[in-house]
């Protein structure tokens, strides 16, 4: 009697403090989905008590901390190519996403007023064009008067994926800036002032008439600066927005890119948001703790189903319902544990 | 072995009195003994950390080195795309800041100071030595974004566009004060990184200036002396070694400061003749890029700016005691 009672309290005691370790998922990278991430993780521990311990500490941070396995997941905003995946047995599926949107301070130009295209931003930062009413602006714009303002550039100065997706893009569309200048988190910009954060881009805008800067749709949003329209691959104006930026993930091919590496910048499609970025989930393929990464997908799981609400409240852009589909026959044919067994069950 | 033998007297003396002192000196001297044990320890303590920071930026910077050479110092570019660094931008990005920052706060520093111990009325003195170290207490982040939101529109606004039309038609001058006003740029970081280490300089010459015996000031101006040739050939002579030491530790903030920086220098890393300009300096860049730095050599550049910044801080003080050795010797 008494014998088993003990027994019940230490069971008990066990079992409550395997539920204590399991309880965290632990992960840690990009800084730019880092407001949807704890957003849905508030509200996956009311609704399951699992909480989500991340740290939002950049995506080479991310990168890095996977790869010594300090974390159970690592995110990106920029993938990693095929090679390396490989390499690592790294698993990776795109979460959520998110655009950028030029910003400029023109006297007289509203958010959307303007109209710009990759070829023309790529000349612009390249230093080219210098004056706002140099007349590859103008040809875009007809009928909108232009002022004859010098041309003021506003980067980011801290490494960040909206750096890589915005220099991919130019890139994409411009030989010229890919030979001179190229893709990366930080690049050798030839021209213009470096300015931390969102929020410092969208100052430096703010403050010098006639500047040009990128910042996150998200913050452009909220903050009511003056976005310009894009012309896409496809020849057409197209404003920001959930439906374009979605449009984009939807017409774009996640297989044609190992890890669903696909870059989301001037893809196909009437009315695809040219300048479009998803952001990463890095897990191991054959995990050494197979409950945590269980956990971690379950996590996952439950954001594409009931997370795009809350990303859109956000203005995040949710994955389109066929590519998290595919990512959960991803998990199961993929992710394995040490007996070969998948680690996450479509039933659960 | 020393205890031992300071024990001795203590062993022979039988009576209780003497027992008695014995054991309390004892216990004085075990007391002491830790008491001197753990300073040495508190000492040596630092010299490890030091050593292990050194070992560790040193190992984390070696591949930057083995890859660019000792041109990693003199090369200009940083190219995080083809992976090409060089640290000359952030070295002259930190040196000029430092300089202007200089240039401003130790003359002011030392006025402030000077008027607080000699020519300030009793009321005003502790409210204004107050604000002073009170600008010392705010942190460096809140200078950045004061300097970002506020400083920098009123110089974009109303100084530079003032100061590039003055010396336009000057030459050197002209290159010096030349560009677009951005607002931010390599003069606005060294005019906020004045005001971060003006309570440095002011608080350290207030100090030592109260300590010149007013014995030595009465019979100056008794001779007749006017108050600057009291300041220029009594106080700032006997007193000189505490100023550098008050100058050296603002020049140490000034060099390492970071947050502040980052906010209002336009973060380029391009060398312009111009102060107006943008530029960079080491630990501005290290703050900005060390997040997302993916890649060995990329990070390992940046640990090796931090090792530059190091040897600066190093030659600086340095160079600081030499000047003080000297002073001392010319004295004799």
């Amino acid at each position: 009697m008494k014998f088993s009672k003990i027994f019940l309290i230490a069971a008990t005691l066990a079992a409550t403090s395997a539920g204590a370790m399991a309880a965290d998922i632990s992960g840690a990278g990009a800084t730019f989905p880092y407001p949807i991430y704890a957003k849905w993780a508030d509200a996956y521990k009311k609704e399951t008590g699992i909480g989500l311990n991340y740290q939002s500490i950049g995506s080479g941070g991310g990168i890095k901390q996977i790869k010594a396995k300090t974390v159970t997941f690592g995110a990106s905003d920029a993938p990693l190519p095929g090679k390396e995946l490989d390499e690592t047995g790294l698993a990776q599926f795109p979460m959520v996403m998110g655009a950028i949107v030029p910003v400029v301070n023109l006297d007289g130009i509203k958010p959307g007023e303007l109209v710009l295209d990759g070829a023309t931003i790529a000349k612009l930062y390249l230093g080219e064009i210098k004056k706002w009413d140099d007349a590859a602006i103008a040809k875009l714009n007809p009928g909108v008067k232009l002022p004859s303002t010098a041309v003021a550039l506003v980067y980011r100065s801290d490494g960040s994926g909206t750096t890589y997706n915005f220099t991919y893009y130019l890139s994409d569309v411009s030989a010229e800036w890919k030979a001179k200048v190229g893709t990366n988190t930080a690049v050798q910009w030839p021209a213009g002032i470096g300015a931390k954060g969102n929020e410092g881009v969208s100052v430096n805008v703010a403050q010098t008439k006639g500047a040009l800067g990128y910042v996150e749709y998200a913050y452009a949003k909220q903050n009511n600066l003056t976005f310009t329209k894009m012309i896409n691959k496809a020849g057409k104006t197209v404003m920001p927005g959930s439906a374009s930026i979605q449009a984009a993930a939807a017409n774009a091919d996640w297989h044609s890119q190992p890890g669903y590496g696909v870059i989301l910048a001037n893809q196909p499609g009437d009315s695809s948001w040219p300048m479009t970025a998803a952001t990463w989930i890095l897990v191991y393929k054959n995990p050494s703790d197979a409950s945590a990464v269980r956990e971690a997908l379950k996590f996952f799981s439950w954001a594409y189903a009931k997370g795009p609400k809350m990303a859109e409240d956000l203005d995040y852009v949710p994955m389109p319902k066929t590519v998290s589909a595919d990512v959960h026959k991803m998990w199961v044919s993929e992710i394995k544990d040490s007996s070969g067994k998948p680690v996450f069950a479509l039933t659960n | 072995m020393s205890q031992s033998l300071a024990n001795q007297p203590a062993l022979a003396g039988m009576t209780a009195a003497a027992g008695l002192r014995a054991a309390k000196l004892n216990r004085l001297r075990t007391s002491d003994a830790a008491f001197r044990g753990m300073t040495r320890g508190a000492a040596l303590g630092v010299l490890l950390l030091l050593g292990g920071v050194i070992v560790s930026l040193v190992a984390g910077s070696a591949p930057a080195f083995r890859a660019f050479g000792p041109g990693f110092v003199t090369a200009e570019v940083w190219n995080p795309v083809t992976e090409q660094f060089g640290a000359l931008a952030p070295i002259t990005g930190t040196l000029a800041t430092s300089l202007i920052a200089m240039l401003i706060a130790v003359p002011i520093g030392i006025m402030i100071a000077f008027f607080l111990t000699e020519l300030c009325p009793m009321a005003l003195r502790r409210p204004i030595g107050m604000a002073i170290e009170l600008l010392a207490g705010v942190p460096s982040i809140i200078y950045g974004i004061w300097g970002l939101f506020v400083f920098a529109p009123f110089l974009q606004t109303y100084v530079q566009p003032y100061i590039i039309a003055t010396f336009e038609n000057i030459p050197i001058f002209s290159t010096i004060f030349a560009g677009p006003p951005y607002g931010i740029g390599v003069m606005t970081a060294g005019l906020i990184l004045a005001i971060m280490v003006l309570p440095f300089v002011t608080a350290i010459s207030r100090d030592v200036f109260d300590s010149v015996p007013p014995v030595m000031k009465e019979a100056t101006y008794g001779l007749g002396c006017t108050t600057w040739e009291v300041f220029r050939s009594v106080i700032l002579p006997h007193t000189r070694v505490g100023v550098i030491g008050g100058v050296m530790l603002g020049l140490g903030r000034a060099l390492g400061e970071t947050m502040a920086v980052t906010f209002v220098i336009g973060n380029a890393h391009r060398i312009s003749g111009s102060i107006l300009a943008p530029g960079t300096t080491i630990s501005a860049s290290i703050a900005n890029e060390f997040t997302e730095a993916v890649g060995d050599i990329y990070t390992s550049s940046l640990i090796a700016l931090g090792l530059i910044l190091f040897v600066i801080t190093f030659i600086v003080l340095a160079a600081a005691r030499l000047m003080l050795a000297q002073l001392e010797k010319g004295k004799k």
